[in-house]
Formats: structure tokens, C-alpha cells, sequence
């Protein structure tokens, strides 16, 4: 139907998981490339708000995001809220797109936002019922589109879901590129990196972010104070080379080590562990954590559809359980400065509960070795 | 650390009578805590003088009094339970002040009471706006520019140095009492001088206004362990200045960023912490400038509220509840969700829908009051919605309403507002009225752009295009309509798309119009596999299953109901709460659920009150939070019948203990459902022309009277009767629109009167008759509670004897049980009536029957084939579940069985209880505080003790209006009251009292050898007192005043002599059945020491 605010109106689409369940709604946003029809794996996010962070969130590559919360668009899309340069996930669904946003920051609507990155959508859908069939069935392939019903499925059912594939080298930087201010010295590996995360290091640090594939010896020269493991999507067992030069400066010891999400579970591999696919993972604002050492209760930010498995880890101490279904979320290693958590204590969007991570890792930094000082001149002489 | 064991005696304070501002969401929260604490194995001692609430039930509390809430009466009972803590937070405003008072006299300390949940710092903190203006600055959390003053002149120097407008606030008060914004000197001054007088401590913030900005609440959670969440986000669709409580509120929030969202979390956690409020909920309030995002706290409240009752309904997440848990030691994380029944308390719930909340208002009922909204709390009850989006909970809000719309216009009704022309409308929706949101529709309708109503109103564009949406889906169908577009034309999305924007079927026909019905459309659209679906409330927007079956109607794919093999019985609820039809109702509604349960029903409620606690969700086996309509109803049961498998069926459902709101859609429900007396009988006994003849023909006397379907024709009922009559429409309850009038002119502007003002209604007709009856001038009235069974067995199971005189409305009055002035030839022959009544209209369950008796003569009023106002009294009173009882009843148990059952037993004796009204007129300056036949007041309290007197006394204390023990009484009495004053006269004369009095009653009082220390001149002249009544009250040389209106002549003088009492907060009492009372309850209040006692006490015995 046509929104007041101009909108054209929508044509029917279908949206078609791989086991043929179907769901009626509107297209919106980008034309999808191949004849009307996207595709892509569908996960739900319970989040109320901060959606522009989650379409921009590049650990969504490869993932159709379904948003529970009905109303979606309703404050716009602004320039600063964006957590990489573009989004990387291959679709959107919701139960209703608003036709007009409304914030004193808002630059555009979401619709826009979606054309003007090639991001097809589907308005209308009983986005409930969905994320019902999938908290059953797991998160699955989908397509979705204008095109028919049967074309729908068989594009479901050739559709790739995450396991076993590197999404990571699509997503990660292929340039060094420098950012922040603060007085210590950190390389962190973009595996797909948020906004977010560099906000909160910027303000400890001068970040050299580092593409994916850099070698350990590489990262070592540049003398850190830290190395940061970022967030990112897709299935860790698939990332063997990475998770390999992650194990040398892991065991090299000398340089302390934070990892969030992917970094947090490529860490965890690279200290000998295990990672297995979550039946239909934590996406949302709203998990209960335990952090151990001190009992209390964290509410966390999380994305991720894979996990570190119980009892895998050898060399390394769990530090937070998730209290809800006692996903492990941290952990620190025995032997060695190194530490990560699964959920996101850079917020954006979510809690701030977590925050305090960032400092811890600047408590290390200072543990080990002298730190290089505010000239930024590279330190640990 | 879990559940403590050092303490073992818990004190929990009510709220008290439901006021304005403190409503039944007390009871409810209460309720919880209660229930909870007692599952923890606490002894439970419980104080609340409002015995229409589930919380004094006895089975609630190990010692549950019923008495005034009063530090001297709390001190008693604190003395005679040495209860080891006392829990504040769940009684409102009242439990906080009270605990402060009991806490600065020492009481606390002296019995070694620890206050938990809220420590007295904390409230002070909270509750002073000067301390937590400076707390919150301290933590760096912005406020408004502000000062404080404690008189006049600090007022307007402070007003002066900010500029208006100016934003007035008292300390330590109550659903804005006493705020106000001012827009210049002179009513700065007005707003300061009440200010300082509604403040009990004398103190008013004098604040920058920052009205138009947007509105937002929190209601956060923290536990000893220091862990904190946000269970609800709240956004104000009207903007600041106007009151939270009587703004549309929409959770959750809808136009914050996450980024603006969490600097709001932040804040809050920032301070709960700085307040200090070290276990439980608080509600944090917040403005938003729309042009910049700053934000500024407005205020926070350190306890459970109405906010946080919605907060609970909204999200499944019961607050109150898990506040009692913690109180008591437990963690957040030590307590379960009991909805996913795996996941821990310690989490923020998500919800997947939109939840809308609009006030009911009842200006109706409040001649002389504006129904302008603004900083004060005005509405008397709310209704909540819950839809998968605005638009759907929006429409379903308003039809819950119960105000005769099907929906955001789109229904006969419109018409009203479609009438005013475009600029005027704009002129109107500048101040926020009930009527503003149909009004915003027209005005959009009417092609006037989203961005101009923003800037017209200070409400969000966002939800202006969301009703835009509705508009337009509106007037695309009007098109299509016009094109020739019949019902049969709209294929299953095209029903879709407009179910989805929350039409109603109602609405639909309307817009279809050439005799299309409701019914048509609903047949149409099943057949087309358009209908409902049932989504489920379950705090994680479903990414763990749910345990609880608490429902809501939305138009999606997917249905959640799961089947029973059980038999079920549908209880309709009361919908919003309103003056006339109160918490009373909820009373009966949730002990009938729990009877049925006990009885091996499953029960399924249904209602759309988000303050009850009929509508948590562990109250029934199965809640569908939906509007009381015949639509929506016929969803429930179409899904409640579609649920039956193997054996299980819809026994029926209940419809005569919600008051008239089920009892009117009795019609829509399939006969053979319709469980205790038959839709028939009702109607028999609604319809006047019908009941009068069945009375005739019972041989039971009835006031002369007829019906009328115009002015000329009532003209000519009075002159058959004779005046003094009373007119009234039929089928409205609280005596909506009754007027007692004395000749023909009075009795044609009353019809007219009528007419217009029930146009809502359908307005006064040939079929929706006026009734006409010879008013019967100082009748006693008399209520009769009675329940029937099936075999013809009758209980009587309360008389009650009114103390003020028929002509005031029964839920205006005070009355006791028992009777105290009625022969017992007299009470024998009501009892007879009632029999023969209840078997004339075949009567099973309950029925409440009105008498007035007149020179020993009984005359019959009405008799209600339901559960009336007074259920609840009479069951803490008598110690007879009387609700329960009628349940069972209903669903086919025998008086005999439930005797032998225990479930009903003899009325208990030997006390004698009072049930006294409680008048919203304080915060309705300018309306006449004079009793009628028209019902006014929001709530009722009961006094109990060993003699009427001391009742009574009670009861006016629990009331509020303490009764003097010395000094002067006015009196100013109408001519026709002035003999039956001189008893009371003397009497209080003996008890030491000097009395005041206007000329002609004191000359009376005189001839009669009564002393009259003062007479007393009219308003505006000086006589030989030199004093007018005006200025002896303002004055505070009166302790208690007693005015009767002077019969119908001009009643100005009686109207400044009330109104000053009023603003002088001195008693004033208006009847001399009441001043007679009085007389009796000072005299053995001054002769006995103070004595408390338990229902568990009384019921004993
Ligand atoms: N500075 C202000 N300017 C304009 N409106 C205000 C201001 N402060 C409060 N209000 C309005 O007055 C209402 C009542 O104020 P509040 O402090 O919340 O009283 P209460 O304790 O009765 O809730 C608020 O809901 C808000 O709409
Ligand atoms: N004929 C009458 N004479 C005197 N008072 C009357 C008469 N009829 C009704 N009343 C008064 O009006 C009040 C309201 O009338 P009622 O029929 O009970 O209305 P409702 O249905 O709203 O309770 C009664 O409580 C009674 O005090
Ligand atoms: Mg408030
Ligand atoms: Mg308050």
C-alpha cells in the first residue's frame, strides 16, 4: 500500500526457508541482483533498537537479518551510527518498515539507506512466526523476492549457510590503515571490525588495524603494546591459516592479547579449543552473563552462531557464562597475557554493562612491558 | 545470597482507597508481594483500609488489618505484631509517607521494625525534588534551571530570575497535585500558594517549563548485589506537560537511537545507585528535547507504580513480584522467569509487539470541572492495548475504552469532529484533551501534514504517521467504496491489511456502509481465511518457549493457543476502571478464577486493565489481554473452543462480576454459554416497564414512577407521581446523568440535559428510555446482597443500612453491616423481597437488590441479577467468600454442597462494619462536593470496631476526613433539615464542642436552649461576628463543618461554605444523616482507646 510520505508501493514478494516454510510480505529495498530473488541465511536479533548498527555489523556477511521487534526504521538512519562502511548482510526482514523516520539526527530513511546499498528487503512478514520456526529448526538458508513460489525454494535450498566457509576475507581490510589517539600502541586484526570497537581502543590507543591474513611476525615487528582480535562473521573451523598465526603470537607471550566474538573464538582455537554452530546463536541486547571473578551480572550485547566448546580448553580459564543457556562467553588463558569474550562489551548497539573490558586490556598492557608513551613513539625499547 | 532468614515478620502498607493517582495497580503489586512473601514462608502482616482489594483478602496475609491508614493505627498494629521489617514500596505514595512518618516518630526504632526495599534516606532523597535535584547534579545527570521555595515571595524571586513559563512542583506529593505551569506573575502566584499547601512539607520546586518536550520513563530494577536492569522503556505520545497519568503512553520506546536509548539506561542505573534504593523497582522519568536529544531527568519514583504495573503487564515481566523477592535477600539471577521457567530474572526483557495505554477519564461525571489535561492527574482508570504494531494497539486501546468507539474514528461518531472546520480544529488540538486523538485523525483525514499537527501538539511525527497510516488506509477504502468496491470485492490480503492497522469489524461496516454489518464482515473474512490469530507474552520475544498462556489478538499467520483437555470456564473482566465501576469488580473477577481453579476448572480471564489483578498473567489458567467488544470477544471464544481436544470444553462464561461493562455483551454470546442467570432475566430486570410490571404483579412496592422517551412525556409521568422526581436513563450504572428535580422546567432541561449528553451513548429515544420515579425525600436505602442456586436456594449474604438518605447514590453513601437503625420486621421483609425476587428472575449466582424504606415501608430501587459494589465489603465484613460461592453457584454446585464444603459458612457477628466513599473532589476545585444521585466517588474504605460510632469514626479517618475530638463546629442547615439537626446538636454541644452557625440555624439552636458561641453572617456580609462563614473556615477557627443544601433555592452561599472546606482541608460533611453519625462516632471515639484488630481476628470469632 502507499505511505503517506510518498513511498511507491510495494509489490508482493515471498520470503522461503530451505525447508520450504513460507512467509507473505512487500518488497523492500534493493532490487536483489539475480532475477528477484535474495538469499542468504536467515538469523533472528531481538534488539528494540540500534538496528542501523546491526545492518552495518560486518560479522552479518553472508546472513538474512530478521528483526523480532515489529516496528523497524522508525528514527531513520543517521551518518554516525554506522559500524563499518557499508552493511554486509545479504537481506533484511521485518514485520513493518516505517514510512516515516523521526529523530533530530536522522539523515534519511532506512529504505533509502537499503537502496542506496543494494540490501533487498521484505516488509510485512509475521517475523514471530519465524523466529519460532527457526529457535526450533535452527537458523537456516532462505531466499526471498518477487519471483515465484518454487523458484523461492530451489534458491533456498541451493543456498549456502555459514558453516565451513570464510567470510572473513570479503569483509576484512586490505589496507593498514591507523586510527585513534590514545597513548598505547594496539594492532588489531579486522576480521570484519565495528565501528564501535575502534571508538572505545581509539581512546586507549593508536590502532594499527591489519588486514585478516597478516602474519604473526608482521604484527610483532610493529612492537604493540596489544593485539586486538575483532569481531567477524562466519565459522571459525574455517579460518585454519589465520587461527594458526593467532597460535604464534598466542604462545610467543610476549605481546597481551584481547579478542572479541570471531576474535574471541579464533583465540580460543588457536589455545587448542574447539568452536561448534549454535543451533539459531545469540543475536540480540538483552543475555545475562556471569563474569566469575566477581559473581555479578553483566546485560550484553551479542552476535554470534558459533561457540568455544566446553571443556576443549586446555590451557585457558573461563571467565564469564552465558545465564541464560551457559554458552561459554570468556575466558582467559593460563600462561600467557590473553584474554576475550564472546559477547560485545562495545556495545553498539546494547549495553554499556561491559565496558570495562577495554580497561582491563589497558592493565595488561601496562603489566607487561613499559608502554610506549603518549609521543606514540614505538614503545617496549 | 539468597532468601534471608534473620527476618521472618514482614509489614506490607496498601495504598489505601483508590484516589486519583493511586489506583488499583496498588492492589495488584501488593497482591504479588503478598503472595510472594508468603510462598517464602514470612508471616505476612498486612494494613489497608480498602477492603474492595484482592490484597486484604484473608487469605492473602497471615494478619490482615483492615483499618486506617493512619501512623497512630500503624504504630498500634505495629506495637501488637512486632513484625521483624516493613516493606513501603508497595503501597504507593500513602506506604512511603506513611513509613517516613512512622520512622521520624521513632516507631520504627522503638519496635526494632527494619525498613526493606527502600531505606528512609532513599525516599527522602527521592521523594524531596530539592535533594534529588542536587543528587542528580551531583552525579552530573541534568535537570531543569529550578529553585525552591517555602513561601510566596521565594516563589516569585526565584520565578522572576528563570522567566516563564514556570513549572510548579510540590514536595512529597501525589499524581501531580499542586503542579502547575505558569505562564505569568499572577498565576505563578495562584500555582505557588496551593503548591505550598499541597506539599506537606510546605516546599515547592519552582522549575524552567519544558512542556512540549518529549517524555520517556524507565522503570529500572536493582538487587543487593548491585546488579541493575531496565525491564520496560516508556514513551509519552503526549508530550511533557501532561501528567504521565494521563498522557497515551506506547512501550516501548519507539524514537530513541540506541545510542540516545542507552546515555538514558545509564542515567537511570546512575540514579537508582545515588538514591540508593538498594532492592526493588524504581520508575525514572525523563524529557527529551526533540530539537537537540538533550536530556534531563525529570523525576524518579523509588517503588513500584502505575508505571511499573504497566511496565509488568507490558512485558510479562512482574516486577512487584520479583521487588518482594529481593526485598527479602534473593538476586536477580537467584530467580527464575517463571514465563521461559529456564532463564534467569536477571535479564531486560524484549518484546516483539507494541503495547498503548490510554487514561480513561470521567468528566463526564464532574460538572464545573474542564477536561483540559495538563500536570495534574485527572484520568480515574486506564486501558492498555496490545497489538504487533501502533496502529493495531492504538484501535484496539480505544475500543477497550468502553466510550462507544469502534476505533481512531471511522464510526458513526466521527461525525462530531468531522463537523468543526479545519481552523478551529487546530485551534483545539493545541491543549491535550480526551478528545484530541480523534481529533488529529480528522485533521489528517482532512489533508492537514503530520508535520504541522507535531509542531500544533508536541507530539512525535513518528506516531502522527503511524496514525496517518490508519487515515490512509481509511480513505483508500472510502475511494474504492465510492468505485463501487462491494465486501465480496477484498481478497484475504486486502482483509489482512486492514485487520493488521487494527480496524474493528465495526469500523469496517461503518466504511462499507449500505447496510453491511459487523456481522457480515467478520462471516466474509473467516470464510476467506482473514480472521485472528493469538501471539504470546513472553519477555524474549520468542527466542525461548513460553510457559505462561498470556495471550493478545493480532492479524499474523501463526496461532499460539495451545489445546486443553480440560473444562474451561471464561471469565469477563471489567475493563477500565471508572467511577461507578471500580476495583469492586476485579475483586469478584479474580476470586471466581481462583474458586473454579480450586474447583478443577481450568479458568480463562479476559480483560484489558492494565492495573488489575485480574489481568496477571498467574491469576487464571489461561489471559487474553484484549478489549471487552463483541468482536473481540468472539475471537477468544472461537480460539477457546478451537482449543478443545480430547474431552476438554468451554463450559461457559461469567458475565455478571465485571459489573455492566460483560454484563452488556451477555447478548453476544452464544445462550447455551451464558453461564448463572439467563440474559433473559437480565434484561427483565433492566428493563424498566418489564421489572415494574414483574413488581406489580410480586406484590412489591416500588416508588410510583414510569419511562419517557421525551421531555413531554416525563412532564407527564411527574404530574401522574407528583414530584419530587428523580430522572435517569436506563442501562448506565454509578446513576450516570440522575437528577432529582422539584418541577416541570427543571424536569425538561434535565431530558434535554440528557439527551445530548448521552448522545455518545445513543442519546435518549423511544428504545433507550428515560426513567421517571417520585423521589422519596429522607428514605433510608438499603442494599441486599443475595446468591441463588439452581434448586432455589437462597443465601442472603449482607444487609446493609445506607447512613446518608436515599438520593445519594449508593456507592456515595456510607453504610453498615449490620443494619443499625432497621426493625427486624423491616429487615425480615427486605430479606422476603429478595427471595421472591431472586426466584422471579430465576436468579443463579448473585444479585444485589436496592431498597429504600420510608416510614417503615420498603420500597424496591433495583435489583441487579449481578455482582454489585459492595461483594467485597460484605465478604470481610461477614467472612463469606461471597464471590466464590456465586462462581461455584454458576457452574452448578448447590448452596447445600458448598456448606458441606466449608467454602460457605455462617456470616460472622458482634462487630459492626462501615463502608465510607471516597470523593475525587480535591482535585477538582470548582465542583460542588454536594452528595447526589449521580456517583462520584473513585474508591471506599471500611472501618470496623466494637459499635457503629467507632466504625464510623474509623472510616472517616481511613477516609481522610479525621472527625475533631474538641472545637468548633459550623453549621449551616437547610430548613427541612433543621429539626433532625438538633439531636447531633446537643450532643456535640455535650461532648465539649462550641458550635458556629449561620443565622437561621442558630436562632433554632437557641430557642431551643442549644448555645451558639458564634452566629455566624451569610457569604459577603459581616454580622455581628464580623466574620462571614468564608472567613471563619479560611480562618481555621472551624473543625468540622455540617451544610445541607437549602432545598432547590439559589445554593451560592452553601457552594462557597463547602468549597472553602474543601480548600481548607476542614471535614465537611453535607447530610445530617451524616452529621447524626458524627455525633455518635466522636463520642465513642473520645470514650475508647485506640484498638486494632485482624479480619483473621474477627472471622474467627
Ligand atoms: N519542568 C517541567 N516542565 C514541563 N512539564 C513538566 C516539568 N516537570 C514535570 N512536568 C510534567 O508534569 C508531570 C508530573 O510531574 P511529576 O514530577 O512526574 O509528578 P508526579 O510525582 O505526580 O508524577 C510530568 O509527567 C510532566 O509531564
Ligand atoms: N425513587 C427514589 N427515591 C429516592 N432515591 C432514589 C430513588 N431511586 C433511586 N434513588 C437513589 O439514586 C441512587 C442511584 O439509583 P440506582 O438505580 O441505584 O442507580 P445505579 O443503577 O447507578 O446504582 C440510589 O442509590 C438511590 O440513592
Ligand atoms: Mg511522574
Ligand atoms: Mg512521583
Amino acid at each position: 500500500m502507499t505511505g503517506r510520505n510518498g513511498t511507491a508501493p510495494r509489490s508482493e514478494a515471498l520470503l522461503v526457508l530451505a525447508d520450504g516454510e513460507v512467509f507473505e510480505g512487500d518488497a523492500i529495498g534493493a532490487q536483489p541482483h539475480d532475477s528477484g530473488i535474495a538469499t542468504g541465511e536467515a538469523v533472528f536479533n531481538t534488539v528494540l533498537s540500534g538496528y542501523q548498527e546491526v545492518l552495518t555489523d560486518p560479522s552479518y556477511a553472508g546472513q538474512v537479518i530478521a528483526f523480532t521487534y515489529p516496528h523497524i526504521g522508525n528514527y531513520g538512519v543517521n551518518p554516525t551510527d554506522d559500524e563499518a562502511t557499508r552493511p554486509h548482510c545479504r537481506g533484511l526482514i521485518v514485520r513493518d518498515l516505517a514510512d516515516r523516520p523521526s529523530s533530530w539526527r536522522s539523515a534519511g530513511t532506512l529504505e533509502a539507506f537499503l537502496v542506496r546499498h543494494g540490501v533487498p528487503g521484505i516488509t510485512g512478514v509475521d517475523t514471530r512466526r519465524l523466529t519460532r520456526h527457526l529457535r526450533h529448526y535452527g537458523a537456516m538458508p532462505c531466499a526471498f523476492g518477487t519471483a515465484t513460489e518454487s523458484e523461492l525454494l530451489s534458491a533456498a535450498r541451493s543456498a549456502e549457510a555459514t558453516d565451513g566457509r570464510d567470510l572473513v576475507s570479503a569483509v576484512t581490510t586490505e589496507t593498514i590503515m591507523v586510527r585513534g589517539h590514545g597513548p598505547y600502541r594496539v594492532v588489531a586484526y579486522d576480521f570484519g571490525i565495528k565501528e564501535a570497537m575502534l571508538r572505545q581502543l581509539g581512546e586507549l590507543a593508536t590502532v594499527t588495524v591489519v588486514p585478516a591474513s597478516t602474519p604473526a611476525d608482521q604484527v610483532l615487528a610493529l612492537q604493540p603494546d596489544g593485539i586486538f582480535l575483532s569481531n567477524g562473521p562466519g565459522d571459525p573451523a574455517a579460518l585454519p591459516a589465520i587461527t594458526a598465526e593467532i597460535g604464534k603470537l598466542a604462545a610467543d607471550g610476549t605481546v597481551p592479547v584481547f579478542g572479541i566474538c570471531l576474535g574471541h573464538q579464533i583465540l580460543a582455537a588457536a589455545l587448542g579449543a574447539t568452536t561448534y554452530k549454535l543451533p539459531f546463536g545469540h543475536h540480540g541486547g538483552n543475555h545475562p552473563v556471569r563474569r566469575l571473578a566477581t559473581g555479578k551480572v553483566e546485560i550484553t550485547s551479542q552476535n554470534h552462531n558459533y561457540a568455544v566448546a566446553e571443556g576443549s580448553l586446555a590451557s585457558a580459564d573461563v571467565t564469564h557464562v552465558n545465564l541464560n543457556d551457559g554458552v561459554i562467553e570468556g575466558l582467559r588463558s593460563r600462561d600467557t597475557p590473553a584474554f576475550s569474550v564472546q559477547y560485545h562489551p562495545e556495545a553498539g548497539p546494547g549495553p554499556h554493562d561491559a565496558r570495562y573490558l577495554f580497561e582491563e586490556f589497558r592493565l595488561l598492557m601496562d603489566a607487561t612491558g613499559a608502554h610506549s608513551g603518549s609521543d606514540g613513539a614505538v614503545g617496549k625499547a | 545470597m539468597p532468601r534471608r532468614s534473620d527476618i521472618d515478620s514482614i509489614l506490607v502498607i496498601g495504598s489505601g482507597p483508590i484516589v486519583i493517582g493511586q489506583a488499583c495497580e496498588f492492589d495488584y503489586s501488593g497482591t504479588q508481594a503478598c503472595r510472594v512473601l508468603a510462598e517464602e514462608g514470612f508471616r505476612v502482616v498486612l494494613a489497608n483500609s480498602n477492603p474492595a482489594t484482592i490484597m486484604t483478602d484473608p487469605a492473602m496475609a497471615d494478619r490482615t488489618y483492615v483499618e486506617p491508614l493512619d501512623h497512630d493505627v500503624l504504630a498500634a498494629i505495629i506495637e501488637r505484631e512486632r513484625p521483624d521489617a516493613l516493606l513501603p514500596t508497595l503501597g504507593g505514595q500513602t506506604a512511603l509517607n506513611l513509613t517516613m512518618s512512622l520512622s521520624e516518630r521513632g516507631v520504627l526504632d522503638a519496635f526494632g521494625v527494619e525498613v526493606i526495599g527502600a531505606n528512609a534516606e532513599a525516599i527522602t532523597t527521592a521523594e524531596d525534588r530539592e535533594k534529588f535535584k542536587a543528587a542528580m547534579e551531583e552525579i552530573g545527570l541534568a535537570v531543569p534551571a529550578s529553585g525552591f521555595a517555602h513561601s510566596l515571595d521565594e516563589a516569585l524571586a526565584i520565578g522572576e530570575s528563570i522567566g516563564y513559563p514556570i513549572m510548579v512542583r510540590p514536595s512529597f506529593i501525589l499524581g501531580g497535585a499542586g503542579t502547575g505551569i505558569a505562564v505569568d506573575r499572577e498565576r505563578l502566584v495562584r500555582l505557588a500558594a496551593e503548591g505550598i499547601d499541597a506539599s506537606p512539607i510546605g516546599e515547592v520546586l519552582i522549575e524552567e517549563s519544558i512542556a512540549g518536550q518529549k517524555e520517556f520513563e524507565l522503570e529500572v530494577m536493582r538487587d543487593h548485589a548491585d546488579n541493575c536492569v531496565v525491564i520496560c522503556s516508556i514513551e509519552n505520545v503526549d508530550p511533557m506537560g501532561i501528567h504521565t497519568g494521563d498522557s497515551i503512553t506506547v512501550a516501548p520506546a519507539q524514537t530513541l537511537t540506541d545510542v540516545e536509548y542507552q546515555t538514558m539506561r545509564d542515567a537511570a542505573f546512575a540514579c537508582i545507585r545515588r538514591v540508593g534504593v538498594e532492592t526493588g523497582g524504581s520508575n525514572v522519568q525523563f524529557a527529551v528535547n526533540p530539537e537537540d536529544g538533550r536530556q534531563v531527568v525529570i523525576e524518579m519514583n523509588p517503588r513500584v507504580s502505575r508505571s511499573s504495573a504497566l511496565a509488568s503487564k507490558a512485558t510479562g515481566f512482574p516486577i512487584a513480584k520479583i521487588a518482594a523477592k529481593l526485598a527479602v535477600g534473593y538476586r536477580l539471577d537467584e530467580v527464575t522467569n517463571d514465563i521461559t521457567g529456564v532463564t534467569p530474572a536477571s535479564f531486560e526483557p524484549t518484546i516483539d509487539y507494541v503495547v498503548t495505554k490510554i487514561p480513561r477519564w470521567a468528566f463526564e461525571k464532574l460538572p464545573g470541572a474542564t477536561d483540559e489535561l495538563g500536570t495534574r492527574m485527572q484520568s480515574v482508570g486506564e486501558v492498555m492495548a496490545i497489538g504487533r504494531t501502533f496502529p493495531e494497539s492504538l484501535q484496539k486501546a480505544i475500543r477497550s475504552l468502553e466510550q462507544g468507539r469502534s476505533g481512531l474514528n471511522a464510526d458513526p461518531s466521527e461525525a462530531d469532529v468531522d463537523r468543526v472546520p479545519v481552523d478551529d480544529l487546530l485551534a483545539t488540538v493545541r491543549t491535550a484533551t480526551p478528545e484530541r486523538l480523534f481529533q488529529l485523525e480528522s485533521l489528517l483525514r482532512r489533508g492537514v501534514s503530520v508535520d504541522r499537527l507535531a509542531t500544533a501538539t508536541g507530539i512525535d511525527p513518528w506516531f502522527l504517521s503511524e496514525m496517518a497510516s490508519i487515515t490512509d488506509a481509511r480513505m483508500a477504502l472510502d475511494l474504492q467504496v465510492t468505485l463501487g468496491v462491494t465486501v465480496d470485492d477484498l481478497d484475504r490480503r486486502g482483509w489482512r491489511r486492514l485487520k493488521r492497522l487494527g480496524f474493528s469489524d465495526a469500523q469496517l461496516a461503518h466504511l462499507f456502509g449500505s447496510g453491511v454489518g459487523e456481522d457480515d464482515i467478520r462471516r466474509i473474512r473467516l470464510a476467506l481465511d482473514a480472521g485472528v490469530t493469538f501471539k504470546t507474552v513472553d519477555t524474549c520475544g520468542a527466542e525461548f518457549e513460553a510457559h505462561t498462556p498470556y495471550h493478545y489478538a493480532t492479524t499474523e499467520d501463526e496461532d499460539e493457543v495451545a489445546p486443553s483437555d480440560r473444562p474451561r470456564v471464561i471469565i469477563l473482566g471489567s475493563g477500565p476502571n471508572r467511577i461507578g465501576q471500580g476495583i469492586e469488580f476485579d475483586y469478584c473477577c479474580v476470586h471466581a478464577s481462583f474458586a473454579l481453579r480450586d474447583a478443577g476448572f481450568e479458568t480463562v480471564m479476559v480483560n484489558c486493565n492494565p492495573e488489575t489483578v485480574s489481568t496477571d498473567y498467574d491469576t487464571s489458567d489461561r489471559l487474553y489481554f484484549e478489549p471487552l467488544t463483541p468482536e473481540d470477544l468472539a475471537n477468544v471464544l472461537d480460539a477457546e473452543i478451537k482449543a478443545s481436544v480430547d474431552g476438554g470444553r468451554v463450559v461457559g462464561v461469567i458475565v455478571s462480576l465485571g459489573g455492566q461493562t460483560p454484563l452488556k455483551l451477555a447478548a453476544s454470546i452464544p445462550e447455551e454459554l451464558v453461564l448463572g442467570t439467563s440474559p433473559a432475566s437480565i434484561d427483565l430486570a433492566e428493563d424498566r416497564e418489564r421489572w415494574n410490571a414483574l413488581c406489580a404483579e410480586l406484590g412489591i412496592p416500588q416508588p410510583p414512577g414510569g419511562t419517557a422517551g421525551n421531555a413531554a412525556e416525563a412532564v407527564a409521568v411527574a404530574a401522574k407521581v407528583g414530584y419530587p422526581v428523580l430522572v435517569r436513563p436506563s442501562y448506565v450504572l454509578g446513576g450516570r446523568a440522575m437528577e432529582i428535580v422539584y418541577d416541570d422546567e427543571r424536569l425538561v432541561a434535565a431530558v434535554d440535559a440528557m439527551a445530548s449528553m448521552l448522545t455518545r451513548e445513543g442519546g435518549v429515544t423511544a428504545e433507550r428510555r428515560v426513567l421517571v420515579d417520585r423521589f422519596l425525600e429522607d428514605a433510608v436505602e438499603v442494599d441486599v446482597d443475595a446468591v441463588r442456586d439452581a434448586t432455589g436456594d437462597v443465601v442472603i449474604c449482607g444487609v446493609m443500612e445506607h447512613v446518608e438518605e436515599a438520593g445519594v447514590h449508593s456507592g456515595d453513601s456510607a453504610c453498615a453491616l449490620p443494619p443499625q437503625t432497621l426493625s427486624a420486621k423491616v429487615v425480615t421483609e427486605l430479606e422476603n423481597h429478595v427471595r421472591v425476587i431472586a426466584d422471579a428472575l430465576d436468579v443463579c449466582g448473585i444479585c444485589n437488590v436496592q431498597f429504600a424504606v420510608k416510614d417503615d415501608l420498603v420500597y424496591v430501587l433495583e435489583a441487579n441479577p449481578r455482582a454489585s459494589r459492595t461483594v467485597p465489603f460484605v465478604a470481610k465484613a461477614t467472612g463469606v467468600p461471597v464471590a466464590m460461592v456465586a462462581a461455584r453457584v454458576m457452574v452448578g454446585a448447590t448452596l447445600k454442597e458448598l456448606r458441606a464444603e466449608g467454602l460457605l459458612r455462617d456470616p460472622v457477628v458482634g462487630h459492626v462494619s462501615v463502608k465510607e466513599a471516597v470523593l475525587p473532589f480535591n482535585r477538582f476545585p470548582g465542583v460542588d462536593t454536594l452528595l447526589g444521585p449521580e456517583m462520584r466517588s473513585t474508591g471506599e474504605v471500611m472501618g470496623i470496631g466494637t459499635t457503629f460510632g467507632l466504625a464510623f469514626a474509623k472510616s472517616q479517618i481511613a477516609a481522610g476526613n479525621r472527625l475533631p475530638v474538641d472545637g468548633t463546629v459550623f453549621l449551616s442547615l437547610a430548613d427541612r433539615d433543621k429539626r433532625s439537626g438538633l439531636e447531633a446538636a446537643r450532643q456535640f454541644v455535650s461532648l465539649g464542642f462550641d458550635l458556629a452557625a449561620t443565622s437561621g440555624t442558630a436562632a433554632l439552636l437557641e430557642s431551643e436552649g442549644i448555645p451558639v458561641a458564634t452566629v455566624v453572617a451569610k457569604v459577603g456580609d459581616r454580622g455581628a461576628a464580623g466574620v462571614d462563614a468564608v472567613e471563619l473556615i479560611a480562618g481555621g477557627k472551624v473543625q468540622l463543618v455540617v451544610n445541607t443544601p437549602r432545598g432547590r433555592g439559589p445554593r451560592a452561599d452553601g457552594l462557597h461554605i463547602r468549597a472553602t472546606a474543601l480548600a481548607h482541608q476542614v471535614p465537611c460533611l453535607t447530610t445530617v444523616a451524616a452529621f447524626k453519625a458524627a455525633a455518635g462516632g466522636i463520642a465513642d471515639w473520645i470514650s475508647h482507646p485506640l484498638s486494632v484488630r485482624s479480619l483473621q481476628e474477627y472471622h474467627a470469632s
